[in-house]
């Protein structure tokens, strides 16, 4: 890649940062060069995090009908999925699956809700409700 | 030689040291270019990398991050400062915490006496990196360099290597952010150099280094590894796209997957491959060889065959052209076939 055609996309997943590149100068040499982004690449950050945010909303929704627990809905909202926070808990997927229930959810230990709280940074008593409104992209 | 905290710039009293924060691409390869310089061994991060033989590419279908396969066009995390030490002969000190609080402790020690901590941590939980950034990657590598008081509140000067300047993080935030558990859970692990080398013999580690990294790319014993692993993906991603239950939802993430892998996660440009024709291009200056030049614009050869790979696939990935897995594979291949051409050509450096 030349120097002169390193992208410079202006893009919205770099919050008005640079990225160093690395690019070949009008000598041939490479050289270190500041990049505002690349469309292509913000795109594919992009698609994951639609596709989390899809799972959160959609958490979110089932949560306000009562048909899961509010855990689900801060797993996502955290970018966490079911193995990565039975990772950071220690707990067993199927374990967390069933805090998922609302009638188990509620009868929770306050010492799981804390080991819940510590994964996700949460207070007890945020953890155990859902916002308002739904969450927006 | 000598130890190099001789002439380590700073004393104890003074917590924040004459510490020039430098931009790089890649977090590991930075901090270390970063660190080595401060303690007066000038090295750039294109250098750091290519001596540690960092460059590689993996495809793991049975590892899988956030349901996707593993695929990385590095080694693994640590691989560097490990590599760097056994190549030029640095000693760093490594140390992790069952406790956070003693981990957080040690850090202050060790800036109390004036010296620069490398830690490991999560992406996740540092606040200053732009929220669409914020995902969870535990082997993220950061320079502290300072400590100060702000409204009663302790905060640390971080020399985060991916940033273009040094930015601050509250105690708390940090603590969480070496202390985050799951996969490459970093344990709160922080470095430092024990006893950093005045000079590197370049005459010597160059032909070492790309010899070594020609091994991992050409000569690996398992298929997913190196240039194996790279026609391999190219194979995979046939089969996903003939698979009827993956090509229309999966297919698209896939390889979005692929290039964030490729772009996003602080490669310098197509997945490492321009760091390294960055430091081949850097070895031929200190080595006077002409064949280390060629190398090097091979390398950027396959380095934009896989620009355009990633440009093709998002695409793709998007429908503004047609999926064509096939034409895809094609462009992995020769992506392969070049960097085979690079370590064919860099044959003669390490062959008397």
């Amino acid at each position: 890649m030349k120097k002169q055609d390193v992208p410079q996309d202006q893009v919205s997943t770099y919050a008005g940062q640079n990225k160093l590149l690395y690019a070949v100068d009008d000598q041939g040499n490479y050289t270190g060069v500041r990049s505002s982004g690349w469309e292509v690449e913000s795109a594919a950050t992009l698609d994951a995090i639609t596709a989390i945010n899809q799972d959160r909303l959609a958490a979110w929704e089932r949560g306000n009908r009562g048909e899961t627990s509010p855990l689900e809905f801060h797993m996502y909202n955290r970018r966490m999925d079911l193995s990565l926070l039975a990772q950071t808990t220690g707990l067993f997927k199927w374990r967390i699956r069933r805090h998922f229930q609302p009638t188990v959810f509620a009868g929770l230990s306050d010492s799981m809700l804390a080991r819940y709280g510590d994964a996700l940074g949460l207070a007890p008593h945020d953890l155990t409700r859902l916002p308002e409104k739904p969450p927006s992209d | 030689m000598t130890d190099a905290f001789a002439t380590a710039p700073a004393s104890p009293t003074d917590r924040s040291l004459p510490f020039q924060h430098m931009q790089s691409a890649h977090c590991e390869s930075g901090v270390m270019a970063a660190m080595l310089s401060h303690y007066g061994l000038t090295t750039t991060e294109p250098m750091a990398f290519g001596l540690a033989n960092a460059l590689s590419f993996a495809y793991v279908p049975l590892v899988k991050l956030s349901g996707m396969p593993l695929i990385a066009y590095r080694m693994p995390p640590r691989w560097i400062i490990k590599g760097l030490q056994k190549r030029i002969g640095l000693r760093m000190k490594f140390q992790t915490f069952r406790d956070a609080e003693a981990g957080m402790e040690r850090l202050d020690e060790l800036l109390a006496q004036g010296k620069l901590v490398g830690l490991q941590t999560s992406v996740y939980w540092l606040p200053y990196f732009p929220e669409e950034m914020r995902f969870h990657f535990n082997a993220h590598n950061l320079l502290v360099f300072g400590r100060h008081e702000n409204s009663g509140d302790t905060e640390y000067s971080i020399s985060d290597p991916v940033f273009e300047q040094a930015v601050c993080c509250a105690r708390d935030d940090l603590k969480k952010a070496r202390f985050a558990k799951g996969a490459l859970a970093a344990k709160g692990m922080l470095y430092y150099p024990e006893f950093v080398p005045e000079e590197i013999d370049y005459a010597r580690v160059i032909p070492e280094a790309i010899k070594a990294n020609y091994r991992i790319m050409a000569k690996a014993p398992i298929p997913v590894i190196g240039l194996r692993g790279i026609r391999y993906l190219g194979k995979n991603l046939l089969k996903v796209a003939a698979d009827p239950r993956k090509k229309d939802k999966y297919l698209p993430l896939y390889l979005s997957h692929i290039v964030r892998m490729q772009e996003e996660i602080g490669t310098g440009g197509a997945g490492f491959r321009f760091i390294y024709a960055a430091f081949l291009n850097e070895a031929a200056q200190h080595t006077q060889r002409d064949l280390l030049q060629e190398a090097s614009a091979k390398m950027t050869e396959a380095g934009d065959q896989w620009r355009q790979f990633a440009l093709v696939a998002s695409k793709m990935a998007r429908n503004r052209i047609p999926m064509d897995a096939a034409e895809l594979r094609q462009i992995i291949n020769t992506c392969a076939d070049t960097e085979l051409a690079v370590w064919e050509l860099l044959r003669p450096i390490w062959k008397k």
